[in-house]
């Protein structure tokens, strides 16, 4: 198919193809391969450990936040539940490599697909529930598989945790930061890929018709059950994959870190990334991630500042301050999103200096 | 049976609370239609200015109560004038997460100033009103509750259905722009409720605070709490609250007594999610009339 | 003409800064008087009405240029709460009636404008207008019929004693008997009260009934105006309005000519 060189300044677009392209220039599709072959050739080269550690985990959330995107971003149903269903792919992925030694690349897919069976019980009160009640059942869910993860000791063993094996491939062990972010990051790139292309297919036209309009999509003829359904199915798919390799990288885990918080994170990283923006997602993460990286740090120094250690205030709530002021501004100033924002910074690079 | 009956009257107690609770989250959902995530905080932050007015300012309790509730007052026309108001119109998962991020500041500005340990108020009820009905002991605190949440039921009910301003309010929640047409002031409206709202929460937080003492983490929990029970008594009847926290307290403690202390704080969700299937608008809320 | 209520000067209206509806609108109401205004469907009535009574704001449209006064005030681009408290009341179009509160508790929610001041005299003057609504003013109206519907609206903004009432459409989508007597009562209440009223209709016959004075809105510009009289015995208005062709008889597609008179006025 012809490849413009430049985005037209209208809607000129003639066939189905031409609507469905991903990458409307040539520019595009060759600035993410560049973008790709830098990230993969450059970062686990220069990047400190640490830094490669802060990435991994935003690669993982990434995952997980795409999943939800696809949920509240596309589908228009919002879920409070995600941190949960995260946990549920971390649990499912360990107890499959644990009691059923099975080799990691069967043990993250697997979780994934248990996760979307999870969500997809879970996703049953949209059959009947809109907006702000079918919330609060996913809120209820999140409570509830909380619950279960800590009290079916025979499976989960409660609050002891489990520890994984280390994931090899043919004789392969993959250890360490630098081999888990080619792990994370490939995973990464396949899964966005895969969530890019169910949204211009069939499935993701349905979901946001439903979006924009349940009762009118239903008229369309679109089986508005099902594919809320799947759309819980594929979101949680997201999440539980995440989580499976999130248990992988931190090897030993618990119950603790999969509750409401974390699902409140899930959401702010869609709505600070951009609701139904593919990018904006993988903006989210690394915002959210970043942001709590960087509050640890300061916490942590604020804390070593004479006078402040002097009235023995504890700075640690401060984080948590922060983190809703992030989501209050992000929600008052632009709703839109980081993805906006870097849409605007790059058409005003685009337009420059004519820009009318 | 005299176990049965203390877990009778306890779970009524408990959940009298809640539904007292739940009182302030129901105003500001009838009024504008916002689920207020932050509610929990606005429980804890009237707990710990009444805490702050009587420990380190030594003013005596009822006007450190009065002055709390006016305090609160303020704070819920702030809240509503710089947050929530350039978001109507906006989509629900705005005002969602607006208020979720309401609640993380207000959490993290609680644990600044004054830390995430337990408090407790200095005793002042008078012990008369402690009540003893056969093997039944129930504390004072009990039926100051059962007072408070009776006479704020009946307030609450009169305002509603009888005063202007509580019609007023009532139409603004149903059609803003037909209100709108008719002069009623939409805005104040807003901003009344949710002062109203945060008024009845920190009324609630004093007293669970005298009941469990005063801490954040506790009391933000007890703000999530609200949910299961205002979905069982309808999100927007405050009758329905307090007798859907009746429910969900009597469904706590029995659990918790019969059949497992932990099963406890996760059963009100397990019921939410039946209410849901079976009864998405509560045993008392509004069907939705839809004409089309 | 004689005592001036209600006077537009050459108004526009833009919505979102982008879409412009009113071009250039110009009318004047008489104190007292029933003004009709008629027009096919995106002509801009309602928006008319919108700009007087300030309800544009919430859809972000503005008056963007003339001026609208009242009892010679500046009116344009109030806040509807301030409007309304002058003696502004719009009836909006479609019934929009509190569905949840009672027919008596929505009748209430008309004394918006002065709070505190005592109404059961005023509830009394809407259930004599309206008899049909006594029986039913314990019910929910959400559940009443559409009959009902508009006499509550209508008695809804009564309660507020609007010196001018502004009725959208206030026919649509009821039956003729209905329509007649809602009709019979907007008149009695113009009577009896001195109400002034304008009236925007689809329904040009009943309106010109009623009516003293008669504006024709096209395209977002007044294109005609006189007494309702004048207007009845317009050729033109009878037969893009009244339905009827010049000569009396059912209107002849094949007439050409009619599309280039109606071209005329655009």
């Amino acid at each position: 198919m012809k490849k413009l060189s430049f985005h037209p300044c209208g809607n000129y677009r003639e066939t189905y193809a031409e609507e469905l392209a991903i990458f409307d220039t040539w520019f595009g599709r060759i600035s993410l391969i560049v973008f790709l072959v830098l990230l993969f050739g450059l970062a686990p080269l220069f990047a400190s450990p640490y830094l490669l550690y802060v990435l991994n985990n935003i690669g993982i959330m990434a995952i997980a936040a795409i999943g939800l995107n696809i949920l509240i971003g596309y589908t228009g149903q919002i879920s409070l539940g995600h941190g949960a269903f995260f946990g549920v792919g971390a649990y499912a992925g360990a107890i499959l490599a644990t009691r059923l030694n099975l080799p990691f690349f069967v043990c993250i897919p697997a979780a994934g697909l248990i996760t979307a069976m999870v969500g997809m019980i879970f996703g049953i009160p949209s059959g009947r529930l809109k907006g702000l009640y079918l919330t609060i059942a996913t809120l209820a869910g999140q409570f509830i598989i909380e619950y279960v993860l800590i009290q079916w000791e025979s499976l989960t063993k409660g609050t002891m945790g489990i520890t994984l094996p280390g994931p090899s491939l043919f004789g392969w062990d993959i250890a360490g930061d630098k081999a888990f972010f080619f792990l994370i990051f490939i995973c990464l790139t396949a899964m966005t890929w895969f969530a890019v292309n169910i949204m211009r297919s069939k499935y993701g036209r349905a979901f946001i018709a439903i979006r924009d309009n349940d009762r009118a999509a239903e008229g369309m003829g679109i089986p508005i059950f099902r594919y809320k359904l799947l759309s819980f199915a594929i979101s949680s798919f997201y999440a539980g994959f995440a989580g499976a390799l999130w248990a992988y990288y931190m090897v030993s885990i618990t119950t603790e870190p999969f509750n409401l918080g974390l699902s409140v994170e899930f959401i702010a990283m869609v709505i600070i990334g951009g609701m139904g923006n593919m990018p904006g997602a993988i903006f989210g993460a690394t915002f959210i991630t970043g942001l709590n990286e960087l509050l640890r740090f300061a916490t942590g120094a604020l804390m070593n500042v004479g006078w402040i250690a002097g009235m023995g205030l504890n700075m640690a709530p401060l984080r948590e301050f922060v983190f809703g002021l992030a989501i209050v501004l992000f929600i008052l100033i632009e709703p839109k999103g980081l993805a906006e924002l870097w849409r605007i910074v790059r058409s005003s690079f685009r337009l420059w200096p004519f820009s009318y | 049976m005299d176990f049965f009956l203390q877990l009778l009257v306890n779970g009524v107690c408990v959940g009298l609370l809640y539904g007292i609770s739940a009182m302030g989250f129901v105003m500001i959902f009838k009024a504008s239609s916002v689920l207020n995530f932050a509610h929990g905080e606005l429980l804890a932050l009237g707990a710990f200015i009444f805490l702050s007015l009587i420990t380190w300012g030594k003013i005596p309790v009822a006007a450190a109560f009065i002055l709390t509730l006016a305090g609160c007052f303020l704070l819920g026309f702030i809240i509503e004038r710089f947050f929530l108001r350039p978001l109507i119109g906006e989509k629900l998962i705005f005002v969602i997460m607006l208020t979720v991020g309401l609640a993380a500041m207000f959490k993290g500005l609680i644990l600044l100033i004054w830390g995430g340990n337990l408090h407790t108020y200095p005793e002042f009820l008078p012990p008369s009103l402690e009540m003893q009905l056969g093997p039944i002991y129930i504390a004072p605190v009990y039926s100051a509750t059962l007072v408070i949440s009776i006479v704020f039921l009946i307030l609450f009910g009169l305002f509603f259905k009888k005063s202007s301003q509580g019609i007023f309010m009532r139409s603004v929640a149903d059609n803003q722009k037909a209100a709108l047409s008719l002069g009623v002031h939409v805005r104040r409206v807003f901003a009344l409720s949710w002062a109203i709202a945060a008024m009845v929460a920190c009324m609630s937080g004093i007293v669970l605070g005298i009941i469990n003492g005063v801490n954040v983490h506790d009391l933000s929990a007890i703000g999530l709490k609200v949910f299961p029970v205002v979905i069982l008594g309808g999100l927007d009847s405050i009758g329905g609250a307090i007798i859907g926290g009746i429910i969900i307290g009597l469904l706590e403690t029995f659990t918790g007594g019969y059949l497992s202390p932990s099963l406890r704080d996760v059963v009100p969700y397990i019921v939410l999610v039946v209410i849901l299937m079976v009864k998405p608008y509560g045993l008392f809320g509004l069907v939705e009339i839809e004409r089309v | 003409m004689g005592d001036i209520l209600l006077q537009l000067n050459n108004i526009s209206v833009v919505y979102s800064n982008v879409i412009q509806v009113l071009k250039g609108v110009s009318l004047s109401v008489e104190r007292g008087h029933i003004v009709s205004l008629l027009g096919s469907n995106g002509a801009g009535k309602t928006t008319t009405l919108k700009a007087i009574s300030g309800l544009l704001k919430p859809e972000n449209g503005e008056v963007t240029d003339g001026n609208i006064i009242y009892n010679s005030v500046n009116i344009q681009n109030r806040a509807p709460e301030d409007i309304t408290r002058q003696g502004i009341i719009q009836v909006l179009e479609g019934r929009q009636p509190f569905k949840y509160l009672t027919i008596e508790e929505n009748l209430r929610v008309g004394t918006a404008t002065r709070p505190g001041k005592p109404y059961k005299e005023d509830l009394e003057m809407v259930y004599h207008y309206f008899p049909a609504l006594v029986k039913r003013k314990k019910a929910l109206a959400g559940y009443c019929s559409g009959g009902e519907l508009q006499m509550l609206v209508i008695g809804r903004a009564l309660m507020a004693h609007p010196q001018l009432l502004m009725l959208d459409e206030p026919s649509l989508g009821l039956a003729p008997l209905v329509v007649q007597e809602i009709f019979r009562i907007i008149k009695k209440i113009n009577e009896e009260h001195g109400t002034t009223i304008v009236l925007v209709e689809q329904n040009a016959n009943m309106a010109l009934q009623v009516a003293h004075y008669g504006y024709v809105m096209e395209n977002g510009k007044i294109v005609m105006e006189g007494t309702s009289a004048e207007l009845s015995d317009n050729p033109d208005v009878k037969e893009f309005y009244l339905g009827m062709a010049a000569s009396g008889m059912a209107k002849s597609y094949k007439d050409v000519k009619s599309y280039r008179r109606r071209k005329r006025w655009l």
